[in-house]
């Protein structure tokens, strides 16, 4: 019998080309996902006159610099040639492109998994630190610098050393208003952005397992957030019944070899993890962020923190925060006024999130302007099939096309200097949705709460008024 | 050596999103630390001390610098800079990755040498020294020890291009790939 081992140890394995005496491992990339901020990785790849050694296992997608509204004519010359550079650096390899006009187009961790590049047991690298999003599925995925996307282009391979193995284990059931977006910023707030660093994260539990695949994404993909490159779940039914039928899954005897697979990749029993942590559902409230960095996240119904009640280095952090804020310590969060919300992000834009935003808004308005952007252009068909642009216009808020939008507004879509936003995105820091941008991270059924009231509000009453 | 006593600086802060579409012969040092060091109508800060020293070269900070997205950007707006070294009690994983695939030193120190490295630097740039090969920093008459991953370390000394060592091992590659053919077929995408 050999030792117990966990999903990380044979995901590792099975990819690992050869170990060097260091202990650093070359390993073999499934999948490589570029988009237009990939542009100086081509530009070291034609410095060396290198070709792109697997051009069918490269995907790229249009998301960062995509613009929302006015695609066919791209008002902004440097986000055309953005947007340009990436078409020409596809062809000039062979590389299958999502474009602005693919059916398929959207952000690269919603088009990946929705297209079935993504599955379970896959290594899979993306120039852009939410890659950890496709370990939902059970795949090795994580980000990478610009440096190593030009190594996968030219090798398909990448060194890396293999991170420690941390398991998150959240048992119990989710309060109603409570959904993955809360219980991440519940471990981050707790154990502190670099609380996984240097971590591979299994996140496992009754909880987990009860999760959707768009939960598990969402959970997955803030995994960064708490510093860990690596965050995944286990495959089980639930993984099978979203992939199966997708474009790139593998179909009829090939699915069955697959699938059979997969259901082996789950740690073992027994299998001991380098760092555990337990976190009880029934304890996290909808939750989101007061100040500049997602640790700084707290409940709903909870009071600004006083940074004279902090150590030292925190409260020094707490005092710039509030003072970027605009926040005053010791009062309650909820009914700060906000100026805008924003859905939309590879964290929280998938079918499962709009529904959740459009079940709070149906029938109500919105006291505050807001945007509302789908993951993906098979999201905003899906959504739209289902009648809930017509909730969001009805609403007062804008529906827009696909694309990382205002979670960095490389495209133009920013919030104002100073302005107050509620946004369903993964990054509060300063200056991320603009300059001077004040960002309040959160559920998207937060934000449709916020967008109705026109402050930071809890989400719950709704709910269950709309139950009644 | 100026002091960034800040914790948590992100990648967004060392270069704001904005400026990440420019080729990088352009030179990305003007970017560095863009927002911080300058007012909104663009006029350079007085109080920020890497605006007084243009020409310092290592920085000493709070922990977790570098956290948030894999922008390599953020470290070529250091490198260009003229930043050789970041002084800190932890990095983010990508960045310390990109920082050392550029050349860039993420000296590891405790919390509590950081304070001290802090509070010796005054109102004036100190000269400091760092030595890779005892991974100790040198600033008066105070040697503080730094830890480096070993790997990064190498690559830092020997200047590593990864690239090159791994087309070296291109017959392990080829003979990998032919097996994982077989053995997970269904790893290739199906054509649509
Ligand atoms: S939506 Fe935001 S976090 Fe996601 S890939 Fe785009 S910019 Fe990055």
């Amino acid at each position: 019998m050999s030792a117990p081992r966990t999903m990380l140890d044979k995901l590792w394995g099975a990819h690992e080309v050869l170990r060097r005496d260091d202990g650093v491992s070359l390993l073999w990339v499934d999948r490589h996902l570029v988009h237009e901020g990939s542009h100086h990785a081509f530009a070291k790849l034609a410095d060396r006159g290198l070709a792109v050694a697997e051009p069918d296992l490269t995907f790229g997608v249009v998301d960062h610099y995509a613009p929302t509204r006015n695609r066919d004519a791209i008002a902004d010359p440097q986000i055309a040639r953005m947007v340009g550079t990436l078409q020409e650096n596809a062809a000039r390899h062979g590389i299958r492109l999502f474009g602005l006009r693919d059916p398929g187009q959207g952000i690269v961790h919603v088009v990946g998994p929705e297209q079935g590049l993504t599955l379970p047991g896959l290594l899979i690298n993306c120039g852009d630190s939410h890659t950890s999003t496709h370990g939902a599925f059970g795949a090795l995925a994580f980000g990478i610098g610009a440096t190593e996307v030009a190594h996968v282009l030219a090798t398909q391979t990448i060194w890396q050393a293999r991170p420690k193995s941390m398991r998150i284990t959240v048992d119990g059931a989710l309060g109603p208003g409570v959904s993955a977006k809360d219980v991440a910023l519940h471990w981050i707030a707790k154990l502190g952005t670099d609380g996984a660093r240097g971590h591979a994260i299994e996140y496992a539990g009754s909880t987990i397992r009860g999760l959707s695949m768009e939960g598990r994404m969402t959970l997955c993909n803030l995994s960064i957030e708490g510093g860990a490159r690596f965050g995944m779940v286990a495959p089980d039914q639930t993984t099978l019944d979203y992939v199966r039928g997708r474009p790139g899954a593998p179909k009829g005897e090939a699915w069955e070899s697959a699938a059979e697979y997969w259901l082996k990749l789950p740690s073992d029993p027994g299998a001991t993890f380098d760092r555990e942590v337990a976190v009880n559902a029934a304890e996290i409230a909808p939750t989101l962020t007061w100040g500049t960095t997602p640790e700084q996240a707290l409940p709903i119904d909870a009071t600004v923190p006083d940074p004279a009640r902090l150590e030292p280095g925190k409260a020094d952090q707490a005092r710039d925060a509030l003072d970027y804020m605009g926040l005053s310590p010791g009062r309650p969060i909820a009914g700060t006024p906000i100026d805008q919300v924003f859905i939309g992000s590879c964290t929280n834009a998938r079918v499962e999130d709009l529904r959740l935003a459009a079940m709070v808004l149906r029938g109500r308005q919105a006291k505050v302007p807001g945007m509302v952007s789908p993951g993906s252009t098979p999201v905003r068909l899906q959504a739209e099939r289902e009648g809930l642009d017509l909730v969001f216009i009805k609403a007062g808020l804008d529906w827009v096309g696909s694309g990382c939008s205002m979670c960095v507004g490389m495209n133009g879509d920013i919030v104002a200097p100073g302005k107050r936003c509620a946004s369903s995105t993964n990054r509060n820091f300063k200056g991320r949705q603009g300059r001077g941008a004040r960002t309040h991270i959160m559920s998207p059924a937060m934000v449709a709460a916020a967008a109705v009231t026109g402050e930071l509000t809890d989400v719950r009453p709704f709910l269950t008024k709309r139950a009644a | 050596m100026v002091a960034l006593p800040i914790e948590n600086v992100d990648t967004d802060q060392l270069i704001p999103a904005r400026f990440m579409s420019a080729p990088r012969s352009k030179g990305y040092g003007g970017f560095l630390l863009h927002d911080l060091r300058r007012d909104a109508d663009g006029a350079l800060r007085g109080d920020m001390p890497l605006n007084r020293h243009a020409d310092a070269s290592l920085i000493v900070t709070r922990r977790n610098f570098g956290c948030g997205s894999s922008r390599e950007a953020a470290v070529y707006a250091l490198v260009d800079a003229g930043i050789r070294a970041v002084i800190a009690p932890s990095f983010g994983d990508i960045f310390a990755g990109n920082a050392v695939n550029n050349g860039l030193l993420p000296a590891r120190v405790t919390e509590a040498d950081a304070e001290d490295l802090i509070a010796r630097i005054g109102a004036e740039v100190p000269a400091a020294r760092i030595d890779l090969e005892t991974c100790t920093i040198t600033l008066g008459d105070r040697d503080v020890p730094f830890e480096l991953d070993p790997v990064q370390r190498t690559k830092l000394m020997n200047g590593w291009d990864d690239i090159d060592l791994t087309r070296a091992e291109l017959d392990k590659i080829a003979r990998y790939r032919a097996e994982r053919r077989k053995t997970a077929p269904w790893a290739w995408p199906v054509a649509e």
